[in-house]
């Protein structure tokens, strides 16, 4: 109703038709209309004082700008998250002032350590009360400035259209990564011409997409010549959308193919030249065809120390090809003997023109290496025991990947279900697994995954958790509910902070301390006061029937099980250890 | 080992907090920093002496490279320049044979006096780093009330062929062993 009234009576502002614009603007309509230029049309926000402008903007213009009210800032950015990776577009959020900037530093940083390109707008205080102490004043620009791939505090109206155009493109280009630009509320006062610029000019930046021929050159002689060679492969892949690429180049040569954690569903993991993930909860198989391999080819990871294990025992025989759009990522921690700077899928795809259709290299003369992998694979397979009386939660991951048919986008938190999900879940392509690898977030994955289900109302998205992260960001089941989402959240429940639990049992004489979740709330009657659906299970025979009418009831449901309390996850490297003194379990 | 990093970075706000950042996120201390503007007022200058394992200023000077406003960073360590540094001494030296002490050390060091009053000189010293930190040691027997170093600056030299230094005399390692 209120769009249909007149401003002037009650304050109302009319729903603005695209299109028509003001000469002069102030400084909110001029970041609404440099957002619509740069194609957004969904932000993640909270107001606030310092916003006020803004959301005066975005009232006008809610044609264009779809905005959903998150109920904590933290959520917000973790749905910006969300969309962007599931999109691959810059996802974009928008919080206040003070509280408003520091709540979403969480989100940022995580953003940054997964490379995930957003635009976080912050509302400051007016200009002249900066460094007063005002009311909800903080340092934003120097609090993220450590946890931002760049971030701005615009002074003048005048450079608010450019700094926007910066901010997208920086976000988006080279290495991506979180931007944020803090605007003074005076400033979205103010008015000035809006034009927005054709091109942004940054002396200092410019991010190499293709690499050196020559040492792609190498990098393909080398690829051709080794006995023993593996993929290893993560998030550069997906997010310069190279799975095409790789799936092309892994065939080609029948090379084995390892995905880290943020690389899962950049090569199918049912392929049959998938190994599974490496590293310290990675398969068996997977370890020791990288610590035995004679040619690493890295292709957008970088050495992460979850993935290397001790970095002494690191792949002894092998030579590294590492290939990554961000030049600080090469010889980091591991040094590459060929190091080639260019963004994942530039660079396969110049490998792939230097390999001619008949230069069907391998097969027989990889035999050898393929056979020796099939017996790691026979020797230790990922395996738990199963259960008719307790619901076990690897049995739990593979009801669901029955039921979604690997097809779903399943965002999870960090610890425990995040490491059976990576085994068990067997993701057929890129942007369908949501996790927080870097920074390791709980309460990252149920706002994710409502961020995704907003991109893409008609897909099956699941929010996979545990029961201590999912009471981290639990509050978004109003946002969820409020928008008639349709997102799932399946709550593997095991009364404990379970990863915490497995170290103190296996490093800390089983003294544990302070991981029993002695009190959690009654999930199905905390969905039930959101106006979700709650729905739950407690015994294996009760499972496939839980999930599957969870999963297709319409609208937000909780679904709440119940798993075995003490399951660890397993294989496993102990920290310090190298990749081949694997616990088996 | 001492590094020299030279730094041409956009001369904004702010921008300097997020180079000096780079090396007190990884706990490393800078031990001299000066900035200023060069010839182009867009562009500043950053000259920074840090220590640190070659390893670990590669990867600071890659992560300085990618820096969004920093058009270039170069660890000076590895080429041929010339670094100086300017240092202000504040000498305890009353009239005699301690004053004639000081006046002798600051001409052996080519250094100039800038004030004196009945009790003490103050000195200003240009060189490298050693050659500074060397007057200093010299000088403090005599009682230093108190000094400012600017820190190094640094610039290539013209040619990587170039040896030794023109004219205007500096002083030799031999000469300083003195």
């Amino acid at each position: 109703m209120a769009a249909l009234m007149e401003r002037s009576s009650n304050g109302f502002a009319e729903a603005e038709e695209p299109g028509e614009r003001p000469q002069l603007m102030r400084g909110a309509r001029i970041l609404c209309e440099a957002l619509v230029e740069e194609g957004v049309d969904t932000i993640f926000g909270y107001p606030g004082g310092a916003v006020l402008h803004i959301y005066d903007e975005l009232h006008r213009m809610r044609g264009q700008l779809h905005h959903v009210l998150c109920r904590h800032e933290q959520g917000a950015v973790h749905m910006a998250e969300g969309y962007a990776k599931a999109t691959g577009k810059v996802g974009v959020a928008l919080v206040t002032s003070g509280p408003g900037a520091t709540n979403a530093v969480t989100g940022i940083a995580n953003a940054f350590m997964d490379s995930t390109p957003l635009v976080v707008i912050s509302g400051q205080v007016p200009r002249k009360l900066i460094g007063t102490d005002a009311f909800q004043e903080a340092d934003t620009v120097g609090i993220t400035r450590p946890c931002t791939k760049y971030n701005y505090l615009v002074k003048d109206v005048r450079d608010l259209a450019e700094v926007i155009r910066e901010a997208f493109f920086i976000a988006r280009s080279g290495r991506p990564g979180p931007v944020l630009v803090d605007i003074p509320k005076d400033v979205t006062g103010e008015t000035a011409p809006f034009v927005y610029p054709e091109s942004v000019s940054l002396p200092g930046y410019r991010p190499s997409l293709r690499g050196n021929l020559q040492q792609v050159k190498r990098a393909v002689d080398r690829i051709k010549e080794a006995t023993r060679p593996v993929l290893y492969v993560g998030g550069g892949v997906i997010h310069s959308n190279g799975s095409k690429e790789l799936l092309e180049l892994a065939e080609k040569l029948t090379l084995p193919v390892t995905p880290t954690l943020m690389g899962l569903g950049c090569f199918p993991s049912g392929h049959r030249l998938s190994l599974g993930m490496l590293g310290m909860h990675g398969t068996y198989w997977a370890n020791m065809a990288i610590s035995e391999s004679d040619l690493i080819i890295a292709i957008g990871v970088r050495f992460d120390d979850r993935v290397t294990g001790a970095l002494d025992k690191f792949a002894p025989g092998a030579e590294i090809v590492h290939v990554d759009v961000d030049p600080t990522s090469l010889s980091k921690n591991v040094r590459a003997h060929l190091p080639v700077v260019g963004d994942a899928r530039s660079v396969m795809q110049q490998m792939l023109a230097l390999l001619p259709d008949d230069d069907r290299v391998t097969g027989a003369r990889l035999s050898d290496w393929w056979e020796q992998i099939e017996e790691w694979k026979r020797f230790a397979p990922l395996a738990y025991e199963k259960s008719d009386q307790v619901i076990m939660p690897q049995y739990l991951v593979e009801e669901l990947h029955r039921l979604t048919q690997g097809d779903a986008i399943i965002a999870t938190d960090v610890g425990q279900h995040q490491m059976w999900f990576a085994q068990y879940y067997r993701f057929n392509g890129p942007r369908q697994s949501l996790t927080s690898g870097g920074l390791g977030t709980m309460g990252f994955g149920f706002p994710a995954a409502l961020g995704a289900q907003v991109a893409f109302p008609e897909r099956q998205v699941i929010a996979f958790v545990g029961d201590g992260g999912f009471q981290m960001t639990a509050q978004e089941l109003a946002t969820a509910v409020q928008y008639k989402s349709n997102v799932k959240i399946v709550v593997m429940n095991n009364n404990y902070l379970g990863m915490v639990r497995q170290w103190q049992e296996f490093f800390y004489d089983g003294a544990y301390s302070h991981v029993n979740m002695q009190w959690l709330p009654d999930f199905v009657k905390l969905a039930e006061a959101y106006g979700a659906v709650g729905l739950r299970a407690t015994r294996p025979d009760q499972l496939r029937g839980v999930l599957q009418r969870g999963l297709t009831t319409p609208g937000v449901v909780v679904m709440d099980i119940l798993v075995s309390e003490e399951e660890s996850v397993f294989p496993m490297v102990p920290a310090g250890a190298g990749l081949k003194e694997m616990v088996l379990g | 080992m001492r590094h020299t990093l030279s730094i041409l970075v956009e001369n904004r706000f702010g921008e300097l907090s997020r180079i000096v950042g780079l090396f007190s996120a990884r706990g490393y201390n800078v031990e001299s920093l000066t900035v200023a503007e060069t010839l182009d007022p867009k562009i500043a200058r950053v000259t920074l002496v840090t220590t640190g394992s070659d390893q670990t200023i590669e990867q600071i000077t890659g992560q300085l490279n990618k820096q969004v406003r920093v058009l270039e960073a170069v660890d000076m360590t590895g080429f041929k320049h010339i670094e100086r540094e300017m240092a202000l001494i504040n000498v305890t030296a009353g009239m005699g044979p301690a004053r004639q002490e000081v006046l002798s050390l600051a001409g052996i060091f080519r250094a100039k006096v800038v004030d004196v009053s009945r009790d003490g000189i103050i000195i200003e010293a240009t060189g490298d780093w050693a050659k500074v930190s060397a007057l200093i040691e010299l000088l403090k027997p005599l009682g230093i009330r108190d000094i400012v170093r600017t820190g190094a600056v640094a610039i290539a030299r013209l040619s990587e062929q170039t040896e030794g230094e023109t004219a205007d005399g500096e002083i030799n390692e031999e000469e300083l062993a003195v």
